[in-house]
């Protein structure tokens, strides 16, 4: 049922985040240059020809920590003065997981998985946590009731909420007291033709690509050593995976 | 039988004003404590990014759930035509709307965004179940309107059996949108069940019945308006069979769940192991809410009025306690993301998470019972919603 609203809605969101991420152009330009030969054009809705996805390599050995760090520092995260600590935001956490059979024990980081069939979009009653058509899943900010449905429904627990008036943000991460956040795989530097952040200092342990494009690095990892889901059985087919999981 | 009389409650009274005073205040400290929460951010409450609904949708949950089962009596008169039950139709259709409005004043006054009401009633996501709650809430409030007033005014007599049957019908579909809420959260463990949905039908005409009692009782000895125990004795042992068929529910679900792998933990959570969740089972929820209350209304008690109140008292205890566990408990307890594994994080993977009811919370949710209260009371001295009496002689058939 995609009615006309619902597109007129999207190309307003496109909008959106469109201007934001031009006046991430503004805030900096260096960081831009090398890569605006794969930007977006930001004058034209996204496009449903690209999925972007992730395949995290948990074998490799990189200290995940600084994914986290690099996280917060993309998107302003860790302003809060007042929340405890169990209300502050995370984005991206580093998850210990150990058998407790054989005693094996690895670390991987979790972020949202920007699922195929979002059961965060599907409770939210606004519509203001959103799949873009090129699946990239977040939540629009001046949409959002705070109502919190879309953190009860998220099997990864990839969301937060604002538990206190935000100060010092970052303008290409708007944020607000009340509304939901979770991670929005760096929307702004992806429709700039830059990685998410994670991403550029992972050593090459995460790979950004179009798992729609069977040419693309991330396409043809898969195809050759597979790539593992958390909590496959809910067939939700999230665009991040993993491998060594 | 004599013929029955309906008549406001006399509002120019001391008595009077005292209620509206009382239920007013209430109502008000829970508007405040709102504002003080929305204010400041939930940083002040117990909630957090892993306890993400607390104390006021227990409350909110409960007036929800007991306002569809507060409709009952009515629906018993038009809809099975037990011409017992018609002098309380009024009553109940009323109470049933201003539950309603109580649940739904704490659960907007919860939102993080309160102040974009306007969105939630102007975007819609068809396929979210909150959506459809919000158009099942409304309609609810709509048809039990037209139901009302088709008791009322006497033209429009002969189309209560009709609004009724709406009425009914539209309440069971609502209790069911209600508990989906929760059958929709397919990751967490302790929703994850098909059983919840009927179980909150049940619910609600036990939680439903047990407020209406309170409220029959309550108006009547403060009007001094006579109450026979024709109408007390049938409604005490209805609420018997309730409280039952919930303890009855209870035992299925857990025992589903004791013999399904994937969701043992839970209810040994629940049952066990679960600290403060398990004390509130056992001891609030089965023991004062549920096993007392039946042993006050069916035992030597059975006939004194001081002890089914307390009864009706206890169950709405109980069922607080019982939503506590349900909504609250079953965010504390760990979602499993690696089955089979042992996990840890910054983020509280793996452990049960720490929650705490704030007072501005307690105060939000009770400020609801106030608005509901409040809504009553003004209600019963507005329009003829009460019968002048309730005596023997007057709705006993068999009285002579
Ligand atoms: S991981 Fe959670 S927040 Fe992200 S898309 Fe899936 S359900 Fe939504
Ligand atoms: S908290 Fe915001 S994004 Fe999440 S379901 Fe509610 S309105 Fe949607």
């Amino acid at each position: 049922m995609t009615s006309k609203i619902e597109k007129e809605d999207l190309s307003r969101r496109n909008f959106v985040f469109g201007s934001i991420a031009a006046a991430g152009l503004t805030v900096a330009p260096g960081v831009m240059l090398y890569q605006t030969a794969n930007a977006r054009d930001l004058s034209k809705p996204v496009s449903s020809k690209v999925r972007w996805g992730m395949l995290i390599d948990t074998t490799k050995d990189v200290d995940w920590n600084k994914c986290v760090e690099a996280c917060v520092k993309e998107h302003g995260l860790g302003n809060e003065e007042h929340s405890r600590a169990d209300q502050r935001t995370q984005y991206i956490r580093v998850v210990d997981v150990k058998n407790k059979t054989t005693g094996y024990s690895m670390s991987l980081p979790v972020m949202c998985q920007h699922c195929e069939k979002p059961p965060c979009v599907d409770v939210c009653p606004t519509g203001a946590s959103m799949k873009r058509e090129d699946g990239i899943v977040l939540v629009d900010r001046h949409r959002c009731i705070g109502c919190r449905y879309c953190m009860m429904a998220c099997p990864y627990k990839a969301r937060s909420f604002v538990h206190e008036t935000l100060t010092d943000q970052k303008t290409t991460t708007p944020r607000g007291k009340g509304c939901v956040e979770s991670c929005n795989m760096c929307v702004n530097r992806v429709d700039n033709g830059q990685l998410p952040a994670c991403v550029e200092v992972s050593e090459g342990a995460i790979v950004f690509g179009d798992l729609n494009d069977p040419e693309s690095d991330i396409s043809r990892l898969l195809a050759k050593h597979g790539g593992k889901q958390i909590r496959a059985d809910l067939k939700l087919n999230p665009g991040v995976q993993y491998q060594g999981i | 039988m004599k013929k029955l009389h309906f008549l406001e409650v006399e509002g120019n009274t001391k008595g009077f004003y005292t209620f509206l005073g009382i239920f007013g205040l209430i109502s008000l400290i829970g508007v405040l404590a709102a504002y003080y929460m929305e204010h400041h951010g939930h940083y002040v409450t117990g909630m957090s990014n892993q306890v993400v609904w607390g104390t006021p949708h227990v409350f909110a949950i409960f007036l929800i759930v007991a306002a569809s089962g507060a409709l009952n009596v009515a629906s018993i008169s038009s809809v099975f035509a037990k011409t017992a039950y018609k002098p309380l139709a009024r009553l109940s259709g009323m109470l049933a709307m201003a539950l309603l409005a109580g649940g739904l004043v704490v659960l907007l006054l919860d939102l993080g965004r309160p102040d974009r009401l306007i969105v939630a009633m102007t975007r819609f996501n068809f396929v979210s179940i909150f959506t459809w709650n919000i158009f099942l809430y409304t309609g609810f409030m709509g048809i039990v309107a037209i139901y009302l007033w088709t008791m009322m005014d006497r033209p429009y007599n002969n189309l209560t059996k009709k609004a009724g049957m709406v009425a009914f019908i539209w309440r069971l579909i609502l209790t069911t949108g209600t508990g989906s809420i929760f059958g929709f959260l397919i990751s967490r463990e302790a929703y994850d069940t098909a059983l919840l949905a009927p179980m909150f039908i049940i619910m609600s005409f036990s939680f439903g019945l047990a407020f209406f009692m309170l409220v029959l009782m309550a108006s009547y000895k403060y009007t001094d308006r006579p109450l026979g125990d024709y109408v007390i004795n049938r409604l005490k042992n209805l609420l018997g069979v309730f409280v039952a068929a919930v303890l009855y529910f209870v035992i299925v679900y857990h025992i589903t769940n004791l013999y399904s792998a994937d969701h043992r933990g839970v209810s040994i959570f629940v049952l066990s192991a679960g600290g403060i969740y398990t004390f509130l089972f056992w001891v609030v929820q089965i023991g004062l809410g549920t096993v007392l209350p039946l042993f006050l209304l069916y035992g030597p008690t059975g006939k004194n009025r001081t002890m089914i109140g307390l009864a009706s008292l206890l169950i709405i205890i109980g069922a607080l306690a019982q939503l506590y566990i349900i909504i609250i408990g079953g965010q504390a307890y760990p979602m499993v993301m690696f089955p089979g594994m042992e996990v840890s994080s910054s983020f509280y993977d793996g452990v049960v998470a720490s929650y705490a009811p704030s007072l501005p919370e307690v105060l939000l949710g009770l400020g609801g019972v106030g608005v509901t209260l409040l809504l009553v009371t003004i209600a019963v001295a507005a329009l003829k919603f009460l019968p002048a009496s309730l005596a023997d002689e007057v709705v006993d058939p068999h009285a002579k």
